[in-house]
C-alpha cells in the first residue's frame, strides 16, 4: 500500500470516526432532555399530591407562599383518613373487588388463551380476533346497557355486581396478551407432552402456565390496575358509600357540595395509588416480557 | 419392541395436496430405519403420522399389532426426540425425564431407576439437577434422547435431531444415536435430509421424494444399485454425474458415447442388460469415487482412460475434487490429494466402468 493511500484512509477513517461520535453525544443529548421533561410532566402531579397531602387545610388555603413547599409538615390527613371506617371499607372494597376480578379474568383468559392458540378448530382465528374487537369498545359505551343486566341481576349498588362486570375490561386484553405468549411457546413442546401422556388440562397447568408464567404475570399486573382504578362502572353502579372501592369512595365522601377536603383527598390518592406502585415496581421486568413475547425470535 | 407396518397411507390437506401419497412400509422389530429425502418430501410428515401427532387422510398404521389410526399419541406408546429438543424449559433435566413416568403414575423408585439407568447410558448424570437453559446444544439432545429412552417405549421416533448442531458435535452425536440403538434396541425410525446421517446410522434406508417412497434398502444397497435417478443423485456425496451419452454397438462389444471424443467401453457383464437399449439417449451416470487418477499399476479390469482440464480444482485434505464439464454438464472428479492437478491444466482420468449406470431419462429409471 502506497503512503498517500495509507493517508488518506487514514483521513477518512478518523473523519467519520468523529462524525460518528458527535452522533452519538447528540443522540444522548437528546435522550436526556426528552427524558427530563418526561420525567417532570409525569412526576408534578404525584409530587404535588403529596406536598398537598402534607399540608394543614389553614395552609393550603393559604394562597401565599410557594404552593409546591410545605412550611409546617403534618401527617394529620393520613391518620384522619386511617382512623376514617368509612376509607378502611372502600380500601377493603377496593381488595375484594380486585382480587375476585384478577381472579375470574385470569382464569377465563387462560382458558381462552390456550384453546384460541393451541386447540386449532374451525373459527378459531375469527373468535380470537373477536375477542380483541371488544376490547376496542369503550367502557363509556357499554355502562347504560350493563345497568339494565346488572340491574336486572339484582346487583345494583353492590359490589358484586361491580366483580360481575370488570371481567367485560379485562378479559379480551389479558386473552389476547396470553394468545400471544402462548403462540410464542414453541409447537413441539406440546408435542412433546402429548407424547409423555399428557392430556389437554395437563399439558396447560404442567407445561404452559410455568412456561408462560412471564406473560400471565403481565395479565394479571394489567387486570389488577384495571379494576383497581376503575371509575365509571362504580360511578354508575354504586350509590352507597358502604360499597364503594377507593376511587370513588374518596371523591364522594371527602367532597361535600363546593367543600373540598383537599388533604384528605390527596392523601387517599396517593395510599390508593400505592398497591399499583408496589405491583409494578416489582414485576416490571415480567410486564414488559410478557407483552413484548413473541416479539423477537427466542 | 415393535414391528411397525404403513398400508397405503396417506395424508392430504386442506385444498387437495397430498403430502404423503400412498406409501407402503414395514419396519422389522429392532430395526433402525430411515427416512431420508429433500425438504418437502413427506418424510416428516410420515413420522408425525407415525407419532399420532398428524391425522391420516388414508391407509392404516400398525405398532406393534394394533391398527393405530385413531389412537392418540399417548396410547400408541412412542417416543419422539425433536429437532428442537423440545426440553420443558422450567423443568430440570430430572424432571424433563421423569415427566412422562410421572403421568403414567409409576412409582417413584422406578422413575429413578430408570432415569439414572438412562442418565448412565446418554452420561448425564451429572446434569439432573440443571435446567435446559444450562445445557449445551449436545447435551440438550442427549436429554431429549434421555426422555425417550426412559420411557421404555415400543418405538423411537427422531425427527431430524441433529438438525441444530454444529458439524463436529453432529458427527459425534451421530455415533452416540448408533451406540444407544445397539444398547437399547428398540425398534427406531429416524428422519433426516442429511444422507450421510442416513447411511450411517440406518440398518435400512428409505428414500423419499414427492411423498413417494423411491427406494427401500440397506445403505450398501441403494449406494450400489439404486433404482432410480433420484436416489441415485441423492445417495453419495458429492452426488453423482450424470451425462446424456448414447450406448452404441461396435466390434468390440457396447460403448457409451458421450461426445465423438468421450467413448468408453461398457464392461461385457453388462452386456446383456444393456443390450436391449443401443442406438437410444440414456444417461450416463458415475460417481466422483469412480472417476480418480489413473493407477500405474492398475490391476482391476474395465478401466478406461482419457483426458480433461478441470476448471476448478477444490482441495479437500483428505483428497481433491476437480471439476470440469463435459457437453455443459458438470462432472466431479476425486483424486488423491498428493496428485498435483491445476486449473486448465489437463490431467489424466481413470472411470470405473464397472460402477457405471445408465439410466432411461423418459423413466428415470436405473437400467
Amino acid at each position: 500500500m502506497s503512503a498517500s493511500t495509507a493517508n488518506t484512509i487514514a483521513s477518512y477513517t478518523g473523519k467519520k470516526l468523529g462524525s460518528l461520535r458527535s452522533e452519538r453525544r447528540w443522540a444522548l443529548w437528546t435522550a436526556y432532555a426528552s427524558l427530563i421533561v418526561a420525567t417532570i410532566i409525569f412526576l408534578a402531579p404525584p409530587f404535588y399530591m403529596l406536598v398537598t397531602s402534607l399540608k394543614s387545610s389553614s395552609e393550603i388555603s393559604n394562597l401565599s407562599g410557594n404552593p409546591w413547599l410545605v412550611r409546617a409538615p403534618t401527617l394529620e390527613n393520613y391518620k384522619e383518613l386511617i382512623a376514617n371506617p368509612l376509607f378502611r371499607g372502600f380500601f377493603v372494597n377496593s381488595v375484594i373487588i380486585t382480587l375476585c376480578v384478577v381472579a375470574i379474568s385470569m382464569v377465563i383468559s387462560v382458558l381462552a388463551a390456550f384453546s384460541l392458540a393451541r386447540m386449532k378448530f374451525w373459527g378459531s382465528q375469527a373468535l380470537a380476533t373477536g375477542v380483541f374487537l371488544t376490547y376496542l369498545v369503550p367502557d363509556t359505551l357499554l355502562f347504560i346497557p350493563l345497568y339494565q343486566i346488572v340491574g336486572s341481576l339484582g346487583l345494583l349498588n353492590s359490589i358484586w355486581g361491580l366483580i360481575l362486570i370488570y371481567p367485560t375490561l379485562t378479559v379480551p386484553f389479558c386473552t389476547w396478551i396470553m394468545i400471544g405468549y402462548f403462540a410464542s411457546i414453541p409447537k413441539e413442546l406440546d408435542e412433546a407432552a402429548l407424547i409423555d401422556g399428557a392430556g389437554w388440562m395437563q399439558m396447560l397447568t404442567k407445561i404452559f402456565i410455568p412456561v408462560a408464567l412471564p406473560g400471565i404475570i403481565a395479565a394479571t399486573i394489567f387486570a389488577f390496575t384495571v379494576s383497581w382504578a376503575a371509575f365509571v362502572y362504580p360511578t354508575a353502579f354504586v350509590t352507597t358509600p358502604e360499597h364503594m372501592p377507593l376511587t370513588i369512595g374518596v371523591v364522594s365522601q371527602l367532597i361535600r357540595g363546593d367543600t373540598f377536603a383537599w388533604g384528605q383527598i390527596m392523601a387517599g390518592a396517593l395510599m390508593a395509588a400505592l398497591p399499583p406502585v408496589v405491583v409494578y415496581a416489582f414485576l416490571m421486568d415480567y410486564y414488559i416480557a410478557g407483552l413484548t413475547a413473541g416479539a423477537t425470535k427466542g | 419392541m415393535a414391528q411397525v407396518h404403513l398400508r397405503k397411507v396417506v395424508k392430504e390437506y386442506e385444498g387437495g395436496v397430498q403430502a404423503v401419497k400412498g406409501i407402503d412400509l414395514d419396519i422389522a422389530d429392532h430395526e433402525f430405519v430411515v427416512l431420508v429425502g429433500p425438504s418437502g418430501c413427506g418424510k416428516s410428515t410420515t413420522l408425525r403420522m407415525i407419532a399420532g401427532l398428524e391425522e391420516i387422510s388414508g391407509g392404516e398404521i400398525d405398532i406393534g399389532g394394533t391398527v393405530v389410526n385413531d389412537v392418540p399419541p399417548r396410547d400408541r406408546d412412542i417416543a419422539m426426540v425433536f429437532q428442537n429438543y423440545a426440553l420443558y424449559p422450567h423443568m430440570t433435566v430430572y424432571d424433563n425425564m421423569a415427566f412422562g413416568l410421572t403421568l403414567r403414575k409409576f412409582d417413584k423408585g422406578e422413575i429413578k431407576r430408570r432415569v439414572e439407568n438412562a442418565a448412565r447410558i446418554l452420561d448425564i448424570g451429572m446434569l439432573l439437577d440443571r435446567k435446559p437453559k444450562a445445557l449445551s446444544g449436545g447435551q440438550r439432545q442427549r436429554v431429549a434422547m434421555g426422555r425417550a429412552i426412559v420411557r421404555d417405549p415400543k418405538v423411537f421416533l427422531f425427527d431430524e435431531p441433529l438438525s441444530n448442531l454444529d458439524a463436529k458435535l453432529r458427527v459425534q452425536m451421530r455415533t452416540e444415536i448408533k451406540k444407544v440403538h445397539q444398547t437399547v434396541r428398540t425398534t427406531t425410525v429416524y428422519v433426516t435430509h442429511d444422507q450421510v446421517e442416513a447411511m450411517t446410522l440406518a440398518d435400512r434406508v428409505v428414500v423419499m421424494n414427492h411423498g413417494k417412497i423411491e427406494q427401500v434398502g440397506p445403505p450398501q444397497e441403494l449406494y450400489h444399485h439404486p433404482k432410480t435417478r433420484f436416489v441415485a443423485g441423492f445417495i453419495g456425496s458429492p452426488s453423482m454425474n450424470f451425462i446424456p451419452a448414447r450406448l452404441e454397438e461396435t466390434s468390440g462389444g457396447l460403448v457409451v458415447r458421450m461426445t465423438d471424443r468421450a467413448v468408453l467401453p461398457v464392461p461385457a457383464s453388462r452386456t446383456a442388460r444393456y443390450a436391449p437399449h443401443v442406438g437410444r439417449d440414456l444417461l450416463f451416470g458415475i460417481r466422483p469415487e469412480h472417476l480418480t487418477e489413473p493407477h500405474p499399476n492398475e490391476h482391476r479390469p474395465n478401466i478406461a482412460h482419457f483426458e480433461a482440464a478441470p476448471e476448478v480444482v477444490e482441495p479437500m485434505g483428505m483428497e481433491t475434487l476437480l471439476h470440469f464439464w463435459v457437453e455443459g454438464h458438470e462432472i466431479c472428479a476425486r483424486f488423491d490429494p498428493a496428485v498435483e492437478v491445476a486449473p486448465g491444466k489437463p490431467a489424466a482420468m481413470a472411470v470405473d466402468m464397472d460402477q457405471m449406470h445408465m439410466i432411461d431419462p423418459k423413466t428415470d429409471l436405473v437400467l
